[in-house]
């Protein structure tokens, strides 16, 4: 096998959590015989010493100003010229904005396939073995792939960023980059109130069985006292309750807070596919009967009106 | 704006954990007792968003494709009930066990056929195999550009504004069409048919095409796939959940809290 491409990403000038824990999953791989781990990302050559500092062995720094525009069409080059320059024949993106476009993108146009929103990888008989969830997280599919490269999205949180283990190799730079053929106009980052969902060690979600949004503000009390943040089922976005950007799910984000309190959530597998990997799950569902009281450590089988209100004034 | 959507049909994704079964020898899913499929929820948003453009246009048209078994011919139904115009069931025992790379093939071909169109729309993802590369595929094969995940679609002239969906806020573009545009739970409730549309939508036309018609043949059958599964399973979950008694909520709650600084979770 020859070698694996990480496509990294970075935020505000500084490589994003995805970039480790993809490089992590790639070195997981090279461990298995798939080669060396090249990782490219859009920048300088000062951030891609970081992705060698982070534990790749080579690092790309892929400079044109298009890729700043995050789309496929400028990407898509780009990763052409890098996988001809490492020679890899697997690459690995995050299942992130970036990602869900150019992993298709770039499985069309090389005449491959891509697997998206990977939970496991692995190599299998010198080929490249993806698990990932199908069916809102019901079932799992185990797939491999007839033509190479073979092009994996990685789910967040799926594999640890490699500890302490810097790269030795080199940077280098391609310019290379398409003409989007998709003009951005304007972008709005959703207004993030504290902690980043994604990062906070306890999260505290709600769902349509908080009845409405004044629900949420009792949520937020509880999340507050316990320095975490707060999430939202895709019922309660639906409804308006809650920003899409706190949706925890398939189409949502993926967290594994060490503790995730799920209030009037039912745990649909949608749901379970963005929060199953949390350390302690607590249920406060008055249905006894609930998939999310099943799968959780601590569960309170009574109505949240009464329960959260005592729950905080008790932390308190 | 002649337009394009693109509806599957799938087994209900709202079947619960307990009653979903899958044969793992076959790599199949076993339809669950009683829970019929259902039109991919994403899609009639991306129905509804065809009509709408072309309500506020005043004219236009939209053609409803699916690929899949006989049963599809309900999403095309459901679709023309909707409001569109007419459908297109792409069919046969060729078409069985294809992955989502061939399925992108077979749309491409069949919309090269129809001579193409100024927009097909499409949902985000299917939520049978949750894939979501479908659009991207059938605007590679078209040579056109791609908007995925709209939550708002606009026409301006000869080109198309959208809002669009990003893990953390929203984002605005524009792009020329024809274009292909994929459709984000975020764009809202889709009309719900009513009886008469329902009974006037018996009358549209539904054109069943063949493998034979798109030119593909050789490109499909289960053994074509691009993405082999290797094997299909449900994932085992284990119960070991502690229930947090007490006389009243309040006495739960102060009970909750207890065993969780015990456990040093808070
Ligand atoms: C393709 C697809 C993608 C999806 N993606 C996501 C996703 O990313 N995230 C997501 O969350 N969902 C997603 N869903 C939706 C998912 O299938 C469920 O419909 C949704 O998660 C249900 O939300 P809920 O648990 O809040 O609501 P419900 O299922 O209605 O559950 C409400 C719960 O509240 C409890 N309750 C009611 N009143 C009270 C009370 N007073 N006190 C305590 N408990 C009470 C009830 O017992 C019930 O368990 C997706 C669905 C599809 C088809
Ligand atoms: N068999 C099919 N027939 C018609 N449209 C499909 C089919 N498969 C996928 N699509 C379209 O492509 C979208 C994304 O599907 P996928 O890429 O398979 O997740 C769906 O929401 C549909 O609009």
């Amino acid at each position: 096998m020859a070698g694996i491409l990480v496509i990294a990403e970075a935020a505000n000038g500084a490589l994003a959590p995805i970039s480790g824990e993809l490089i992590g999953a790639a070195k997981k791989l090279s461990a298995e015989g798939a080669g060396s781990v090249t990782a490219l990302v859009a920048g300088d050559a000062a951030l891609a010493q970081g992705l060698i500092a982070a534990g790749a062995d080579n690092a790309i720094a892929a400079t044109s100003a298009n890729l700043a525009t995050g789309t496929a069409d400028a990407y898509v080059p780009a990763v052409e010229a890098a996988l001809a320059q490492s020679g890899a024949d697997i690459i690995l993106l995050g299942q992130t904005s970036l990602g869900r476009d150019l992993g298709p993108a770039l499985a069309f146009k090389l005449g491959t396939a891509v697997a998206m929103d990977c939970v496991e990888l692995k190599v299998d008989g010198g080929k490249l073995r993806a698990t990932r969830s199908a069916y809102g997280g019901n079932a799992r599919a185990e797939v491999s792939f007839k033509n190479s490269p073979a092009i994996a999205t990685v789910k967040a949180k799926s594999f640890d960023a490699p500890e302490g283990a810097a790269g030795s190799g080199s940077v280098s730079s391609i310019d290379a980059a398409g003409e989007p053929r998709v003009k951005v106009t304007g972008t709005s980052r959703a207004e993030s109130t504290g902690i980043r969902i994604e990062d906070a060690p306890v999260v505290v979600a709600g769902g349509r069985g908080l009845g409405d949004e004044s629900g949420f503000r009792m949520l937020e009390e509880l999340s507050g006292l316990l320095k975490g943040a707060t999430g939202a089922s895709r019922a309660a976005c639906d409804l308006g309750w809650y920003p899409p950007s706190q949706q925890v799910g398939l189409t949502g984000k993926t967290v594994s807070p060490n503790l995730y309190i799920a209030v009037a959530i039912s745990g649909a597998s949608q749901h379970m596919a963005g929060m199953a990997g949390s350390k302690n799950i607590v249920a406060i569902n008055k249905d006894a009967d609930a998939n999310m009281v099943k799968v959780s450590k601590f569960a309170i089988v009574d109505d949240y009106k009464k329960v959260v209100p005592a729950l905080i004034e008790e932390i308190k | 704006m002649n337009i394009i959507v693109c509806v599957k049909q799938i087994p209900d994704p709202e079947t619960p954990a307990a009653s979903f079964k899958v044969d793992e020898a076959a790599k199949k899913v076993i339809p669950a007792q009683g829970i019929a499929p259902v039109v991919n929820p994403y899609d009639p948003q991306a129905t509804e968003a065809a009509l709408r453009l072309n309500e506020a246009d005043g004219g236009g048209k939209v053609t409803v494709i699916s690929l899949g078994p006989d049963t599809a011919r309900d999403a095309i139904k459901h679709a023309l009930a909707m409001g569109a115009d007419e459908g297109i069931l792409i069919t046969g025992p060729e078409f069985e066990g294809i992955d989502n790379f061939q399925t992108a093939k077979a749309l491409g071909a069949a919309i090269q056929k129809l001579g193409g169109a100024d927009l097909v729309l499409m949902g985000r993802a299917a939520a049978d195999w949750d894939m979501g590369v479908v659009p991207t595929g059938v605007a590679s094969i078209l040579g056109v550009p791609v908007v995925t995940l709209a939550k708002a679609i606009e026409k301006a002239g000869g080109a198309l504004k959208v809002e669009r969906v990003l893990d953390d806020g929203f984002q605005t573009v524009e792009v020329n069409t024809p274009a292909v545009v994929s459709v984000s739970n975020e764009f809202g409730e889709p009309r719900y048919p009513q009886l008469r549309q329902i009974m006037l939508a018996a009358k549209k036309t539904v054109q069943v095409w063949g493998a034979g018609d798109l030119g593909i043949a050789d490109q499909l059958g289960a053994g074509n796939r691009d993405l082999t599964l290797e094997a299909l399973y449900v994932p085992k979950v284990e119960s070991n959940v502690e229930i947090i008694e007490g006389d009243s909520p309040e006495e739960k709650a102060r009970n909750l809290a207890q065993k969780l600084r015990a456990a040093k979770l808070i």
